[in-house]
């Protein structure tokens, strides 16, 4: 049998030493009536089979096409060295580090995470990591009515995420809140309607930015009209952006959430992915999941340990800030490795590549008779086409002639027919961008 | 001393090359929209980046070199073809927002695989549809109790609580009170059961579900498991299957059989899929027809005509959990290893899981006291350090630190919580007699030198790169992020 190293003369030393003569006596305890009335499985295979299948399944996936596919998921580089030091066994085979004697690999590489995640949105704390960008703002919007006390709403601006919204209102759902949600109409916030909202019985506004349409946009005068009343702030970005735009700090956010996909992790049909949740240090005793942090050894030794764990399920049990407990380590990790490749002057050109690309796409397509473009804001890495034929049938042309051309709106938004989503990163070269702009002008 | 890759940062340094870019200049951004500063992050080369993770990962244990008898954790040994399958470049370079543009045509393989596994998770549970969406048994856990939630607030049932039993994991009542339900905890009786007659006085009509994790965290089979369930359903209060310890009872009993109305597995113990030093899990949840309509966003289904698509979300569903199909790569990691053990190998997994940790326990039981000695155990056994800490202040935790240092990970300890001085021992079917037996031969040793120099105790583990590092200052003098 694969993987079960007994063999007989095993099994009958070890049934002696229980005290029993046959292996199914081990389960006399279940009793005869609850057993399985049925367990209809194939054979086992060998190892070459079972990749034989699996390369068959995976050889009906298209991933041959030239992607400006983003909305959330994208297409970046990833260095060599990330897959080959997270492959190393000794990080991918290892426990959650409960005993730091034995994880101070995985302790070090999180604080080094924390630290590299501090930096890059400026907030003062953060954890080892959420499942994804979409529970990290559930969960970053849990913290505001938690801390909020008796404030009850939550407003979600147009720009956020759809699927990172739906996610929110599901876990929201179960709890005493009122979640309003701005309407899409443009790729600007709606500056006068937001203000009307805001008053004492707010706990926070989300906001993303880059917002899901691309578009970039100063939200500071929102963010002091919410202190005003002591409401929180939570801004939620795609990471590569942190690179060249406003931290969360500079944009005066309490709360930082964002999906870490983008740093050095594969699009792997939308996961493992992680999700990053990040704070001002006033808040951290209300910051969900783990957190490492330094101490001294009985030798004086510098030495990583998880700290502030009486905010976790396994201790305080269902007075926790959240149940999570396992969470994307792994991918958390990469993402240092990724971040610590690209270094300070690496990361800001990688963010800067992905603006200039885009915005030249952008530009050329703009110059096309039948192509509007809907972003009215300065755009980083994606924007929307308006375009004269159906997104649907964009995408299949586009798609014949090679190309993954972005994402239909109409899926996500109610009259956004005829909108994509186009997404371009540092991998897309000028030849690629060209050869989009010819096939886009024989299509419209 | 362990320097941060911080320290290791030299101005001007780079580990990557990027590609160039050719596209005529653009205009910038206005200040406003931009940073002041650069992120400061490290500025190192490739190679220093490659020798600092690598220097680390040698810090680290794990279940290639390191036994983890960590109980209720099942790290069993993870196959090494799951991690040539997820690498394909058809499984790794996916794009998900396929799904959002609904082309199916592009991502047949993908449906295909999910498809099959929901089908063999049935199967292997009994119950009558999955969920894969949720991405590690915590999550799993709330998508169950809020899908628990949303039958009752159809049915107009007013329900407050949710039942746990004092053996519970922690994150069964934390997933209770995210979900909005106050706790009650039952004890557990004598023989490490839930007490029977103490869960029949918390019953009422206002409970919403009951969670059972079986076999307990205590490696025991609760014969009244059944009775429970009908108890419960008497008041139509839901029965929710903690599958944490999934491996006991694999081809043995299935959970929908005794009327489980919901079920959560973790794939990253039962089903092999690496535990990434904390993650990625990933916690499918399976349902019996009560809680059907109810299932999250996202699900497969097939016709001849169509190939794999997606079925249109029902109006009672809760909505989104997750983006997409979770942790996919994680799926498909799991579907691999069912396949290759096929169904023979599955009774043969929970065989020799509860075979190794019966050895254990009846190794071990004359030495170190092991509460439920009397009757043979599922897949994991207890013991409880506290005549050692009563007569030579040696604990629970001491005995950890001493295993450590002898390339064994430490067992489960201080869990379950009405243990004293528990520690909690899951072997898993993979190891072999050889490592057991040296296993039980240092906890033995243990023993003994507790009873000869329980000072000792102090100075373990020695051979690591630290040794008992001070939590409280930890906490005290938070520093949880790199300053220059």
């Amino acid at each position: 049998m694969p993987y079960t190293p007994h063999t007989p003369q095993d099994v009958k030393k070890m049934l002696d030493v229980i005290g029993i003569k046959e292996e199914c006596e081990l389960f006399d305890g279940v009793p005869s009536e609850l057993r399985v009335k049925s367990f209809n499985l194939d054979q086992g295979l060998s190892e070459f089979e079972v990749f034989d299948n699996f390369n068959k399944l995976s050889n009906k996936n298209d991933t041959s096409k030239v992607s400006f596919l983003g909305g959330g998921y994208y297409d970046h580089i990833i260095p060599s060295a990330v897959d080959a030091l997270s492959m190393r066994s000794e990080f991918y085979t290892a426990y959650t580090p409960y005993q730091a004697e034995a994880s101070q690999g995985t302790l070090q590489v999180l604080y080094e995470y924390q630290s590299m995640i501090c930096e890059l949105t400026g907030m003062e704390a953060t954890n080892a990591s959420m499942y994804d960008g979409g529970t990290a703002m559930a969960e970053a919007a849990l913290m505001a009515i938690r801390i909020g006390r008796k404030r009850k709403k939550i407003i979600i601006d147009s720009g956020v995420n759809p699927i990172y919204i739906k996610i929110t209102q599901t876990y929201l759902a179960f709890h005493d809140t009122e979640v309003i949600v701005l309407d899409a109409k443009s790729d600007k916030i709606d500056k006068q309607k937001l203000l009307d909202l805001i008053d004492e019985s707010v706990a926070c506004y989300i906001f993303q930015n880059p917002n899901f349409f691309g578009s970039i946009e100063d939200y500071s005068e929102i963010v002091d009209a919410l202190h005003s009343v002591n409401a929180l702030a939570i801004m939620s970005s795609y990471p590569i952006a942190l690179g060249i735009l406003k931290s969360a700090k500079e944009m005066n956010a309490d709360i930082y959430c964002g999906d870490g996909q983008s740093l050095g992790n594969y699009l792997g049909f939308g996961g493992p992915s992680f999700g990053i949740l990040a704070c001002k240090e006033k808040y951290i005793r209300n910051l969900p999941g783990r957190i490492v942090g330094i101490t001294d050894d009985s030798k004086g030794r510098r030495s990583f340990v998880l700290t502030l764990q009486a905010r976790e399920q396994h201790i305080r049990r269902n007075k926790a800030t959240s149940n999570i407990c396992s969470n994307q380590n792994l991918m958390a990790l990469r993402a240092t490795i990724f971040m610590a490749l690209l270094g300070k002057e690496g990361f800001s050109k990688l963010s800067n590549q992905n603006y200039n690309n885009a915005n030249y796409l952008k530009n050329e397509l703009e110059k096309l008779d039948n192509i509007n473009i809907f972003n009215k804001n300065p755009i980083f890495n994606e924007f929307v086409i308006e375009i004269p034929i159906s997104s649907s049938n964009f995408i299949d042309k586009m798609e014949k002639r090679n190309f993954f051309a972005g994402l239909k709106l109409d899926a996500l938004y109610k009259n956004f027919n005829n909108r994509v989503l186009v997404s371009v990163t540092e991998k897309r070269t000028k030849a690629q961008m060209d050869k989009f702009l010819t096939c886009v002008k024989e299509i419209v | 001393m362990s320097f941060t890759i911080f320290e290791k940062s030299s101005k001007g340094r780079s580990g990557i090359n990027i590609p160039k870019s050719s596209v005529s200049k653009i205009k910038r951004l206005d200040t406003n929209l931009l940073r002041d500063n650069k992120a400061n992050l490290p500025e190192v080369s490739e190679f220093d980046v490659v020798r600092h993770y690598t220097k680390l990962s040698n810090k680290n244990f794990s279940i290639d070199a390191n036994f983890y008898p960590l109980g209720s954790c099942t790290m069993k040994y993870n196959p090494k073809i799951q991690e040539r399958v997820a690498g394909l470049d058809g499984f790794s370079n996916l794009h998900p927002n396929h799904i959002t543009n609904n082309q199916t045509h592009l991502i047949q393989g993908a449906l295909s695989s999910l498809k099959t596994l929901e089908n063999t998770l049935c199967e292997i549970t009994g119950m009558n549809a999955f969920t894969l969406t949720p991405q590690a048994g915590a999550h799993g856990e709330m998508v169950g109790i809020m899908m628990i939630g949303a039958y009752h607030k159809k049915k107009g049932n007013k329900k407050r609580y949710v039942i746990v039993p004092d053996s519970s994991h922690g994150t069964n009542p934390a997933t209770a009170s995210m979900v909005g339900y106050d706790v009650i905890t039952v004890k557990s009786g004598l023989n490490g059961d839930m007490d029977l007659d103490a869960f029949k006085n918390a019953m009422s009509d206002e409970v919403a579900a009951v969670m059972m994790t079986v076999p307990n965290t205590l490696g025991l089979f609760n014969p009244e498991i059944k009775q429970i369930c009908d108890i419960a359903h008497s008041y139509d209060a839901l029965m929710y299957y903690d599958g944490a310890n999934m491996n006991a009872i694999l081809g043995v009993l299935r959970p929908g059989d005794i009327g489980f109305d919901v079920i959560h597995l973790n794939l990253h113990k039962t089903f092999a899929t690496p535990h990434g030093g904390g993650g990625p899990g990933a916690g499918p949840v399976g349902v019996g027809k009560k809680l059907k309509e109810y299932l999250p966003d996202l699900r497969v289904d097939f016709n001849e005509k169509r190939g794999y698509f997606f079925k249109e979300v029902n109006q009672n569903s809760i909505g989104k959990i997750s983006p997409f199909f979770g942790n996919y790569i994680v799926l498909i990691k799991s579907l691999v290893y069912m396949q290759t053990l096929g169904r023979e190998g599955m009774i043969n997994t929970s065989k020799k899981a509860v075979l190794n940790a019966n050895y254990i326990l009846a190794k071990l039981k004359t030495h170190l006291k092991a509460p439920f000695a009397d009757t043979l155990c599922m897949h994991e056994c207890v013991f409880s350090a506290e005549e050692l800490t009563k007569k030579y202040g040696v604990r629970a935790m001491d005995i950890a630190k001493y295993l450590i240092d002898f390339g064994l990970h430490a067992p489960t300890v201080y869990f379950p919580l009405i243990i004293q001085e528990a520690i909690m021992i899951e072997p898993t079917e993979t190891e072999n007699i050889d490592t057991i037996d040296y296993f039980c031969k240092k906890m033995i040793d243990a023993v003994e030198l507790a009873k000869l120099d329980s000072k000792a105790f102090k100075e373990f583990p020695k051979t690591l790169p630290i040794s008992r590092p001070d939590e409280t200052k930890a906490a005290r003098n938070l520093n949880i992020r790199w300053k220059d």
